[in-house]
C-alpha cells in the first residue's frame, strides 16, 4: 500500500527499482528540468524567428465598426499585421461546436477576444504595435449574468442560435425514482462557486515553422496535440498532413491547454510572413488566453429518512459558459450525471444548465463539473448530518455507494465504491496537535502578518467525499494509440514507444517506460517525442492517460512480444506460451535461458502500431438522463483542520488528509504527487482563487491579484492509497488525477464552517465571510 | 545598449539591449540561458530566480541594464561543472518535480536557503519559499527535497 506521512524527512524518496509497473521510478525528464535544460514552449528559440503578439478587445460585447491596421504596419520592425480577413480557411474553432473565430469577425463577445495579430523582430515592438491598431468598436448591450442569460428578452450571446437554443449551451435533465417524493427531514441550500483559473505556471506558448511545403510545424505546449491539429487546419484550409504539430515542454495544463489558445495564430503568421514565428504570453494574457472552471449556481434539497438515509435529491446547477462553448456541454453532463455526489438516492430530480454569456469563455478545469457539485452536495450533507444528529462521516458512510449500486444514471458501479472505508479512514488519522502556547507565527492564520498570537483563533474540523468519472464519457469514442518498436541495439534490446500523448508534468513518460519494461522485459525504453506522425492519444485529461495511452501501450507491447516469441517458438520449436522475454534473453516459465533476444530479431525491428479503447459508454437519455454513460469511476475523502481568526477572518489549514482508491498504483510516487498537487487546488479554491469578473470585465488577471497557494499557505498531507484493482482496466488502474481537487476544497470549507458556525454558501470563502453578520 | 556581465563565471558582453529588457529577457533570449522561467514577470513567482551579486532576485524584477558590471549566477550555473548540487539531487530524489517550471526558481531559493541556514525548520523552509509559486505537487515533495538536501549536505560537511 501506498502512503505518505507527513514530516518524515525523505518518506517518499524514490528508492532504486527496476522501474516497472508499481515501481517509482525516477522521471526521465527530471534531470533536465532540475538543471534548467529542460526546453519547454516558451524556451523555443530559432535565429530567424519573429514574435507574435495579440491585440485583444477591452470590451465584453461589441460591433467592430473599422480596424485600421496601417499605424501598427508603419512601425519598424513589423512584417505582417492580421485581422479576420486574413483567415484563409473557415474562421471557427471550439472543441464541442465550431463558435468560436480564430479572429473576431464584426462583433468581439467578451473581454480579452483575440482581434487582431502582429510579427515583429522583437516581443516588445510587437506588442506597441499591436496597440497602435485602431478598431472602432461600438459597445453593444453585454449578458453578464449567467441566471438572466434565459430569460425571455436577454440579449443574445450568438444571434444565430435564437431558434436553436438561444444562450442555452446544454440542459441536462436527471429523472429516476418518484417523481413527487417526500420525507420526513428536508433540508436545502443554495450555492455559489466562483470562476477558477488553472494558473499552470508555463505561459501558453509556441514556435510555428513555415514549411518548404507551404505547410507548417508547429511546436507548441498542449494537451492533445490532434484536436489541436484538427482545428488549426481548419483555420489554415490545410490539409492534416501540412500541418505537423509537435509536443514542447509543457509547464503545467490543468484542463487549461484543450483549447486552442496561440495555435492558429502563430500559423497564421509563420506563413504569412515566411518565417518562424513564436508567441509566448505574458500572465495577464494568460488570464485572457484560456478558458477558466466555470462558476456555477446550485440549489440543492436532501429529502431523508430519520436515520439520515437519503430519499430524494433535487438539484438545479447552472453553469456559466462565457463567450464561447468550450467543452461546456460536457461540464453540464458531469454535472448531471455525478452532481449528487457519491451517494445511494433512490429518487432523483437535477437540472443541469450551460449557458452563454459576455463573460470569459470557461471549459476544461480538474474536476470538471464535480468541483463545483461537490461544494453543495457536501455542504448539503453536512446539513443532514446535523439535522438528524448523525456525524458527519457517518451519514456519509451510510448513504455512500457500495459496489453493485447503482447511481443515479441507472449505471451500476461495477467495482470498488469503498465510501465508507474512504471517510473512515481520514476519521481514524491522528490529529495535528493543538497550538502550543507560544505558536510559531507561520503556523498561525496571518502569518508573520503578526496578526494573532493565537487569541481569537478557533479549530475547525470538515470532512467531504465525492467521486469522479475517468475518461470521455456518452458514448465518446475515446481511444488512443501507440506504436512500440522492439530492436537490439549494441547488443541490448531496446524498446522504442512513440505515441501522441501530451505529457503536462504528471508522469506519464514515465509510465510508459514502466509498462514497457514489465511487457517487454527489456531494461532501456526510449520514449520518442509526441507528434502527429502518430495517431490520436486522446486528451491529457479526464485522469484518463495512464488508463487509457497506458493500456494502448500495453496492447501494442503485447503485440510486439507475440511476434517476436512466435518468431523464437518457430526457431526453438517450442510452443510460443511456453516462452517468456527477461531482459536480453527469451527464457522458458521456469526460467531457463533458451535463446537470445538478439538472436531471434538479428537486425530486424519488431514494430506493431494499434489504437486501444476502454469499454464503450452511452449518451444520456435526453427525458431521464439515464445511461451506462462512464467508463470508470474513482472516489477520494478528504479531511480539512484548520484555524481561523474569527475576528479578521483568516484562515490556516493546519492539515489536508485524504485517502483514496486508485485501483493499482502504476506509480506511486507520482500518485501521491497528483494526490498532494490535486489537493492543494481545491483548497485554493476553497480559501483564495477567483477570477473576479464584473460587468464581464477581469478584474485581477495577475498572480498579484489572483492568489495560489503558497508553500506556507499548504499543509501537511497525510494520505493513505487504497488499491481495489479495476477488473476492466488496464493493470487494475483507476484514473487518480481529479477526485483529490473535488473533495479538498468542500472538506476545507466545512472545516470553517465548523469552526466558525458561518454557514458559507459561497467559494472562495473570503474574510468578510468570516467576520460578517 | 551594450552590457557586460559575468555570468556563471564567465564576462559577456550582450549587445543590442534595450532599455526596457528585463535581466530575465537577456538571459533567455540574449545569452541562451532560458533555464530561468518566465510564468508571471511580476516578481509573484519566483521561477527567474537568479543569484545577483550573492543575492537572490526575480530576474524578471531587474532591468538587464541594472547588472551591468554585475555578477550572475542561474540555475545552469549551480550545476556548471557537471555535477548536481545535493538540492538538485534531492529534488529528483523526492519526485519534488511533476512540470518543472518552478523547479529552476525553487532550486536557487533552496539553494539560497541552505547556504544560509544549513539545518532549516519547517516553518523557516516554507518561509524561505513561500516567493516561489508550485502548481502541481502541492508542496509536500519540495519539503521533502529540501529536508533531504538539508541532511545530505549536512552529511557531506
Amino acid at each position: 500500500m501506498t502512503s505518505a506521512v507527513p514530516n518524515s524527512a525523505g518518506a517518499s524518496e524514490t528508492t532504486a527499482s527496476r522501474g516497472r509497473v508499481g515501481d517509482s521510478p525516477l522521471r526521465p525528464d527530471g534531470l533536465l528540468k532540475v538543471t534548467g535544460a529542460f526546453a519547454y514552449a516558451s524556451d523555443l528559440s530559432r535565429d530567424d524567428m519573429l514574435w507574435g503578439a495579440t491585440l485583444r478587445s477591452p470590451h465584453p460585447h461589441a460591433r467592430i465598426v473599422a480596424i485600421d491596421t496601417a499605424p501598427a504596419l508603419a512601425v519598424p520592425g513589423v512584417h505582417a499585421v492580421l485581422t479576420a480577413a486574413d483567415v484563409p480557411g473557415e474562421n471557427a474553432v471550439g472543441l464541442e461546436h465550431l463558435d468560436q473565430p480564430a479572429l473576431a469577425e464584426g462583433v468581439v463577445r467578451y473581454q480579452g477576444e483575440a482581434v487582431a495579430l502582429v510579427a515583429a523582430e522583437h516581443p516588445e515592438t510587437a506588442r506597441r504595435a499591436a496597440a497602435r491598431i485602431v478598431v472602432e468598436y461600438e459597445e453593444l448591450p453585454a449578458v453578464t449574468d449567467p441566471r438572466r442569460a434565459l430569460e425571455p428578452g436577454a440579449a443574445l450571446v450568438h444571434p444565430a442560435r435564437r431558434d436553436a437554443g438561444g444562450n442555452l449551451v446544454r440542459e441536462v435533465r436527471m429523472r429516476r425514482g418518484d417523481p413527487a417524493p417526500t420525507a420526513p427531514v428536508v433540508v436545502a441550500l443554495d450555492f455559489e462557486v466562483g470562476m477558477q483559473d488553472q494558473a499552470f505556471l508555463g505561459p501558453e506558448s509556441g514556435l510555428a515553422v513555415p514549411g518548404a511545403d507551404g505547410g507548417v510545424d508547429l511546436h507548441v505546449a498542449t494537451q492533445w496535440l490532434h484536436v489541436d491539429q484538427r482545428q488549426v487546419c481548419h483555420v489554415l484550409g490545410l490539409p492534416p498532413g501540412k500541418v505537423r504539430l509537435h509536443l514542447a515542454g509543457v509547464g503545467g495544463a490543468f484542463g487549461g491547454r484543450e483549447d486552442l489558445s496561440m495555435h492558429a495564430h502563430a500559423c497564421l503568421l509563420a506563413l504569412r510572413t515566411g518565417r518562424p514565428v513564436k508567441m509566448s504570453y505574458s500572465r495577464e494574457e494568460s488570464f485572457f488566453g484560456h478558458v477558466h472552471r466555470h462558476p456555477a449556481w446550485l440549489r440543492y434539497e436532501f429529502g431523508a429518512e430519520r436515520d439520515g438515509t437519503l430519499v430524494y435529491a433535487r438539484a438545479d446547477i447552472l453553469f456559466d459558459g462565457g463567450a464561447y462553448a468550450s467543452s461546456t456541454g460536457a461540464v453540464v453532463g458531469n454535472g448531471g450525471s455525478l452532481g449528487l455526489g457519491p451517494y445511494r438516492i433512490p429518487n432523483v430530480h437535477v437540472d443541469a444548465r450551460g449557458v452563454y454569456t459576455n463573460n470569459p469563455p470557461c471549459g476544461a478545469m480538474r474536476g470538471f463539473g464535480c468541483v463545483q457539485a461537490a461544494f453543495a452536495h457536501e455542504a448539503l450533507m453536512d446539513e443532514l448530518a446535523d439535522a438528524v444528529g448523525v456525524d458527519p462521516v457517518e451519514i456519509r458512510a451510510r448513504n455512500g455507494m457500495r459496489e453493485g449500486d447503482t447511481n443515479i444514471t441507472g449505471q451500476v458501479i461495477d467495482s470498488a465504491a469503498p465510501v465508507a472505508e474512504l471517510i473512515r479512514i481520514v476519521r481514524d488519522m491522528p490529529l495535528p496537535p493543538g497550538s502550543p502556547p507560544e505558536p510559531d507565527l507561520r503556523e498561525l492564520p496571518g502569518g508573520v502578518g503578526n496578526t494573532t498570537h493565537g487569541e481569537g483563533v478557533v479549530r475547525g474540523i470538515g470532512y467531504a467525499v465525492t467521486y469522479k468519472n475517468v475518461g470521455f464519457s456518452e458514448g465518446y469514442d475515446d481511444y488512443s494509440t501507440a506504436r512500440v518498436r522492439l530492436e537490439v541495439s549494441a547488443g541490448e534490446p531496446v524498446a522504442t514507444v512513440h505515441t501522441a500523448a501530451a505529457e503536462v508534468g504528471q508522469g506519464l513518460i514515465t509510465v510508459e517506460q514502466q509498462i514497457a519494461r514489465t511487457e517487454l522485459g527489456v531494461e532501456r525504453v526510449v520514449v520518442q517525442q509526441a507528434d502527429t506522425t502518430v495517431g490520436s492519444a486522446g486528451s491529457t485529461s479526464a485522469s484518463r492517460q495512464t488508463y487509457v495511452t497506458g493500456g494502448a501501450v500495453k496492447a501494442a507491447c503485447e503485440a510486439v512480444r507475440d511476434t517476436v516469441l512466435a518468431r523464437a517458438a518457430g526457431m526453438l520449436q517450442r510452443a510460443a506460451a511456453d516462452l517468456r522475454l527477461d531482459g536480453d534473453k527469451i527464457v522458458d516459465v521456469s526460467g531457463e535461458v533458451l535463446t537470445g533476444v538478439a538472436d531471434v530479431l538479428g537486425d530486424e525491428a519488431v514494430e506493431e502500431t494499434l489504437e486501444w479503447r476502454h469499454r464503450p459508454t452511452a449518451p444520456l437519455d435526453e427525458e431521464t438522463g439515464a445511461g451506462d454513460a462512464h467508463v470508470q469511476f474513482a472516489f477520494s475523502a478528504h479531511r480539512a483542520v484548520v484555524d481561523v481568526d474569527v475576528e479578521l477572518g483568516l484562515v490556516k489549514v493546519v492539515a489536508l488528509d485524504t485517502a483514496q482508491d486508485v485501483g493499482r498504483a502504476v506509480n506511486p510516487d507520482a500518485v501521491l504527487g497528483q494526490i498532494q498537487g490535486g489537493s492543494a487546488q481545491g483548497m485554493g479554491l476553497a480559501l483564495m482563487e477567483e477570477v473576479v469578473v464584473t460587468d464581464g470585465r477581469v478584474r485581477n488577471p495577475s498572480f498579484t491579484d489572483y492568489l495560489i497557494p503558497t508553500i506556507l499557505d499548504t499543509p501537511p498531507m497525510r494520505i493513505e492509497v487504497l488499491e481495489y484493482a479495476d477488473p476492466h482496466a488496464p493493470y487494475g488502474v483507476r484514473g487518480v488525477g481529479e477526485p483529490p481537487t473535488i473533495s479538498s476544497g468542500p472538506a476545507v470549507a466545512a472545516a470553517i464552517r465548523a469552526a466558525t458556525g458561518k454557514a458559507l454558501r459561497r467559494v472562495p470563502v473570503r474574510p468578510e465571510h468570516i467576520t460578517g453578520a | 545598449m551594450r552590457i557586460t556581465l559575468t555570468v556563471n563565471g564567465t564576462r559577456r558582453e550582450v549587445d543590442g539591449v534595450w532599455e526596457g529588457e528585463s535581466l530575465l529577457y537577456a538571459l533567455r533570449e540574449r545569452m541562451g540561458l532560458p533555464g530561468s522561467k518566465n510564468a508571471c514577470e511580476q516578481g509573484e513567482c519566483g521561477s527567474c530566480t537568479v543569484y545577483l551579486d550573492g543575492l537572490p532576485v526575480c530576474s524578471c524584477l531587474v532591468a538587464a541594464g541594472q547588472a551591468d558590471g554585475r555578477e550572475v549566477t542561474t540555475v545552469e550555473g549551480l550545476s556548471a561543472d557537471g555535477e548536481l548540487r545535493p538540492v538538485q539531487q534531492a529534488f529528483l530524489a523526492c519526485g519534488a518535480v511533476q512540470c518543472g517550471f518552478c523547479t529552476p526558481g525553487l532550486i536557487v531559493s533552496t539553494h539560497d536557503l541552505l547556504e544560509r541556514n544549513p539545518q532549516p525548520s519547517d516553518p523557516e523552509i516554507r518561509e524561505a519559499l513561500a516567493g516561489n509559486l508550485c502548481r502541481c505537487t502541492g508542496y509536500e515533495k519540495i519539503m521533502d527535497a529540501v529536508r533531504l538536501a538539508s541532511r545530505a549536505q549536512e552529511r557531506a560537511s
